[in-house]
C-alpha cells in the first residue's frame, strides 16, 4: 500500500516534470526539470518493482546509515568546494583561466564564486552539520532517530538541492543574494528538506531517554530553526513563470539590503558558529576524554550568543542608505557578541587542562584544538571589523575574504575533519584510522594554507583600503582602481597557493578515510559492534 | 588558569551524556569583566550616537553625528578651500590653464592633479592607469588623435563624448558596413590596398585597390589615406590602428564598420573637472 502510493506521487512528480521540460523558458530550469525527470522516473520504477513486497522489519539500535553517507558526502564536497575556490583564486591572478574563449560563460569567476561559496558552506558544511547532528543526538540522547527513513529523505533531499544549486549556478542562474543564489524552486525544496530535518531532530529530542537535553544539541537546534527562519525570509520572491527561473524579490532597496545581511551574517552565526559549536561540544571533551569545563559557561554563552548574533546584520550595510541608527545597533551588538563567541572557545580550550599533554601524542585532537583557536581570532576580527572607523578601511577589500576563510578553513573545516577522524572508525566498526601519520600531514598542510592564505589577504586588504583612500594635499584621488589591482597580484598567488596546501590536506583526509573503511593497516574490522543505544 | 594534573578536579553536574560530564566551573571573571564592559561601552555609544528607532526617525544621540553630515561636511572643506581655484580654472582660457601661476604646471598644478584624479577616476578604465588605451580605446599618449589633439578639441571631446546620441553636439561619423554593397573580391581588395597604405604588410599598392580606394574611402580618409580629424576618419597611412591591421581585422572592420563610443562627461563631470582632465590629457605627450 505504502509502496503504491510513493508509486502515485512518483508518477506524478514525473508527469510535471515532463511539462516543466517541454514549457521551460530557460537552460537551468530545463536541465533542472529533466535532473528532476530522470530521479523521478528511477524511484517510480524502483517504488513499483517493490509493490506487494511484505514489509520490511523495523530497524532498531542507532541510525548511523545516513551518518555514514552523511561523513562521505562531506568529504566529498569538500574536496569540490576547495578545487573550485583553488581555481578561481587562480583565476583571480590569472583571469585566462575563466577560460571564456574555450567554454564560453560558463566557468568564468562570477558563475564559479557562488558554486564555490555553497560547495564550501552548504554542501561540506551542510552535510557535516546533519551527519554530526544525527550522530550526537542519538548518542546523547541515548535513543535511535525518530521519524524511520526520514532521515534519508533528509540526506538524499539535501544531496538533490545541492546538485540543482551548483548547475543552476554554471548555467547562470542566480536571484543575486549572496549565499542565498538559488532561485524559488530549488528554495522551496530546500524549505521541504529542512522542515524534515527539524522534524527528525525534534522527534529525536523529544523521545530521549536522557533527563537533561546536552549543549551540544542546544546549539544544533538553534543552528536548524534559526536557518529555516532566515531562509524562509530572506527567499520571498515572486516566480515571473512557473516555467522559468526568474523570481522578483519582495523586499526592494534598503529593505532587501537590510534582510539580506540579516539573512547573510547569521548564516554565519549559525550555521556556521552555532551549529559548529554543536560539533565542539560532542568532539572535543570524547577526544580529550575530559568533562567539558564549566557548564555555566556554556548556558551563559549559549543565550547570550543566539541573542546578540541576530542583530548583527547592519555591520555588513555601513556607511551606506541604511539609517544611521540600524548601523549603530549593528555595531554596538557586534562588539558584545565579542565575549558571547569566546565562551565557546574557552569551553573549547579549558576542557583540554588536563589532558594538555595528550596534544603531543593526538593529531586528531591537536585539529580540534587548532580549529577552536582560529575561532577564537576570527570572532575577535569580526567583531573588531564591525567598528565603524575600522570598516571604512577593511570593506570591500581582501581582508573581508581573508576574515571568512580563517573561520572558514581555520574553524569550521578543522573542527570538521577531527570529526570525521572521529566518526569514521567508529561508524565502520574500525580498531583506529588508517593513519596517524597521515593526519599529522593533512594537518600540516591545512594550517600553513591558512596562514598563507589569511596573511596575504590581510597585507593585500589593508593595502587595497588604504590605496582607495589615499589622496593628496590638495584631496585629490591618487589611485585608479586598476593600480590596486595591479599592486595586489603577488598577494593574490600567495593566496591561491595557500588554497592549494589546504586541497592537498583534504586529499590526504580523503586517502585516509578510504583506507580505514576498507579496513587498512591499523584499522583492522572490530568484532563486536556497538550500535545499541546505551540505556 | 594553568592547572596542573595533580590537581583535584572541580565538582562536576553529576550527569553523563555517552561518557561526557561537565564541570560546575563559575563564569571566568576576566570574561565575565569584559562582557560588562562592553555592555557599557554599548550603551555609552548609543547615548552619543543615532541608536534607538521611534515612530518618525530615531534618536539623534548626543553628538549629532550622521553619516551623511559627516560626508557632506567634508565635501564642503574641500570645496571651500579649493573654491578660488576652480574659479581661476573656470576664468581661463584653456590653453592659458596649462601655464597659470596658481593651477598651473605639472606634479604639483591643481588642474594637472586634478586632471589626473579625474582620469583614474572616470577614464581608466577604458584608456587604461597609464592612458596607453587598449584594442578599441585610443591611446591619449601618442600624437595620434582621431578628432584632434588641441586643448579645445579634447575639451569638446570630453564634454560630449563620441556617437553619445543623448548628447547633440557629441562627435558623429558613420562608416557604412562595406559588406552590405561591395562583394567579398572587392574587400578583399581594399584590404590589400590599406595594408598597403601603411606598409606593414608588405604589401604593395595596385591600380584596381587604388580605384576601389578613391571610389569608397577617399570621401573621408583622403585619396592618400591619411585621414581627416573633422570626420574623424583615421590616418590609415601610420602604424597606429585602433583594432588592429593584419588582414583578417582590416577585413572585418571594412565589412561592418566600427563604431566606438565615448559617453559625453558634460553633466557628470563639473567645467572645472572636464578643463582639468584635458589639461591632464594634453599634457600627457600627445597635446597639440
Amino acid at each position: 500500500m505504502q509502496h503504491m502510493v510513493k508509486a502515485i506521487v512518483l508518477g506524478l512528480v514525473v508527469l510535471a516534470a515532463a511539462i516543466a521540460t517541454n514549457f521551460a523558458r530557460d537552460l537551468a530550469y530545463q536541465v533542472h526539470a529533466v535532473i528532476i525527470l530522470l530521479l523521478a522516473g528511477y524511484l517510480f520504477i524502483r517504488e513499483v518493482g517493490k509493490i506487494g513486497n511484505k514489509p520490511v522489519p523495523v530497524e532498531t539500535g542507532y541510525m548511523d546509515g545516513v551518518v555514514r553517507a552523511g561523513v562521505i558526502a562531506t568529504v566529498f564536497w569538500g574536496i569540490t568546494g576547495f578545487l573550485v575556490g583553488v581555481w578561481i583564486a587562480f583565476e583571480l591572478a590569472f583571469p585566462a583561466l575563466n577560460l571564456s574563449e574555450w567554454t564560453g560563460p560558463y566557468l568564468n569567476f562570477g558563475r564559479l564564486r557562488p558554486l564555490h561559496t555553497s560547495a564550501v558552506i552548504f554542501a561540506f558544511g551542510g552535510n557535516a552539520l546533519i551527519a554530526t547532528s544525527f550522530y550526537v543526538v542519538q548518542r546523547t540522547n541515548a535513543t535511535r532517530l525518530f521519524g524511520g527513513n526520514l532521515a534519508w529523505f533528509v540526506f538524499w533531499g539535501y544531496q538533490l538541492f545541492i546538485v540543482l544549486a551548483a548547475t543552476g549556478y554554471v548555467l547562470g542562474q542566480t536571484q543575486s543574494k549572496e549565499y542565498a543564489e538559488p532561485e524559488w524552486y530549488i528554495d522551496l525544496w530546500l524549505t521541504v528538506v529542512w522542515v524534515s530535518y527539524l522534524v527528525v531532530f525534534m522527534g529525536t529530542l523529544y523521545k530521549r531517554k536522557e533527563p537533561h537535553i546536552y549543549v551540544a544539541n542546544w546549539f544544533y537546534l538553534s543552528f536548524i530553526l534559526t536557518i529555516a527562519m532566515l531562509h524562509i525570509v530572506n527567499n520571498m520572491a515572486i516566480p515571473v513563470s512557473l516555467f522559468g527561473s526568474k523570481s522578483v524579490a519582495l523586499f526592494s532597496g534598503v529593505q532587501d539590503a537590510m534582510t539580506q545581511w540579516w539573512y547573510g551574517h547569521n548564516a554565519v552565526g549559525f550555521f556556521l558558529t552555532s551549529g559548529f559549536l554543536g560539533m565542539m561540544y560532542y568532539f572535543i571533551p570524547k577526544q580529550a576524554g575530559r568533562p567539558v569545563y564549566s557548564y555555566k559557561l556554556s548556558i551563559v554563552h549559549f543565550w547570550a550568543l543566539i541573542f546578540l548574533y541576530i542583530w548583527a546584520g547592519p555591520h555588513h550595510l555601513h556607511y551606506t542608505a541604511l539609517p544611521d541608527w540600524a548601523q549603530t545597533l549593528g555595531m554596538v551588538m557586534s562588539i558584545i557578541l565579542w565575549m558571547p563567541s569566546w565562551g565557546g572557545m574557552i569551553n573549547g580550550l579549558m576542557t583540554l587542562s588536563g589532558a594538555w599533554d595528550k596534544l603531543r601524542t593526538d593529531p586528531v585532537l591537536r585539529i580540534l584544538v587548532i580549529s577552536v583557536a582560529f575561532y577564537g581570532m576570527s570572532t575577535f576580527e569580526g567583531p573588531m571589523m564591525s567598528i565603524k572607523a575600522v570598516n571604512s578601511l577593511s570593506h570591500f577589500t581582501d581582508w573581508t575574504i581573508g576574515h571568512v576563510h580563517s573561520g572558514a578553513l581555520g574553524w569550521n573545516g578543522m573542527i570538521t575533519f577531527g570529526a570525521i577522524y572521529f566518526l569514521v572508525p567508529k561508524l565502520w566498526n574500525r580498531t583506529g584510522l588508517y593513519s596517524m601519520k597521515l593526519v599529522n600531514y593533512h594537518f600540516w598542510l591545512a594550517t600553513i594554507g591558512i596562514v598563507l592564505y589569511a596573511s596575504s589577504m590581510w597585507v593585500s586588504g589593508i593595502m587595497e583600503g588604504l590605496m582607495w583612500r589615499e589622496v593628496d594635499s590638495q584631496g585629490f584621488l591618487v589611485n585608479a582602481f586598476s593600480d590596486t589591482v595591479v599592486a595586489k597580484y603577488s598577494l593574490l598567488v600567495i593566496r591561491g597557493v595557500g588554497g592549494l596546501f589546504f586541497l592537498t590536506g583534504s586529499l590526504i583526509m580523503a586517502y585516509n578515510v578510504r583506507m580505514t573503511i576498507k579496513g587498512v593497516g591499523d584499522a583492522t574490522p572490530k568484532p563486536a559492534a556497538s550500535t545499541v543505544p546505551a540505556e | 588558569m594553568a592547572k596542573t594534573p595533580e590537581k583535584k578536579d572541580p565538582e562536576t553536574t553529576g550527569h553523563s551524556w555517552n561518557g561526557i560530564e561537565e564541570f560546575n566551573n563559575p563564569l571566568p571573571r576576566w570574561w565575565l569583566i569584559t562582557l560588562y564592559l562592553t555592555i557599557i561601552w554599548a550603551i555609552g555609544y548609543m547615548i552619543a550616537y543615532p541608536a534607538i528607532p521611534l515612530i518618525n526617525g530615531a534618536t539623534p544621540g548626543l553628538l549629532g553625528y550622521s553619516s551623511r553630515g559627516e560626508v557632506a561636511a567634508d565635501i564642503e572643506a574641500v570645496n571651500t578651500q579649493n573654491a578660488p581655484l576652480i574659479e581661476r580654472i573656470n576664468e581661463l582660457e584653456l590653453a592659458a590653464i596649462a601655464g597659470d601661476e596658481l593651477v598651473g604646471g605639472e606634479a604639483d598644478g591643481f588642474a594637472y592633479n586634478g586632471g589626473k584624479a579625474v582620469f583614474a577616476t572616470f577614464c581608466s578604465q577604458c584608456h587604461g592607469a597609464g592612458a596607453n588605451g587598449a584594442v578599441g580605446y585610443p591611446s591619449l599618449i601618442d600624437d595620434d588623435w582621431l578628432w584632434g589633439g588641441s586643448m579645445e578639441d579634447i575639451y569638446t571631446t570630453i564634454n560630449h563624448g563620441i556617437r553619445h546620441e543623448a548628447d547633440l553636439d557629441t562627435r558623429l561619423s558613420d562608416m557604412p558596413a562595406f559588406g552590405e554593397f561591395l562583394t567579398d573580391e572587392e574587400i578583399a581588395g581594399l584590404v590589400q590596398y590599406v595594408g598597403a597604405l601603411s606598409e606593414i604588410n608588405g604589401a604593395e599598392k595596385t591600380e584596381e585597390g587604388e580605384i576601389l580606394f578613391l571610389d569608397n574611402c577617399a570621401a573621408c580618409h583622403a585619396d592618400d589615406g591619411t585621414g581627416d580629424r573633422f570626420v574623424g576618419a583615421p590616418n590609415l597611412t601610420d602604424a597606429i590602428w585602433l583594432y588592429g591591421s593584419d588582414p583578417a581585422t582590416l577585413e572585418e572592420t571594412i565589412t561592418f564598420a566600427r563604431f566606438g563610443e565615448m559617453p559625453a562627461w558634460a553633466g557628470r563631470l563639473s567645467e572645472a573637472q572636464v578643463r582639468q582632465a584635458a589639461v591632464y590629457i594634453h599634457s600627457l605627450g600627445g597635446g597639440e
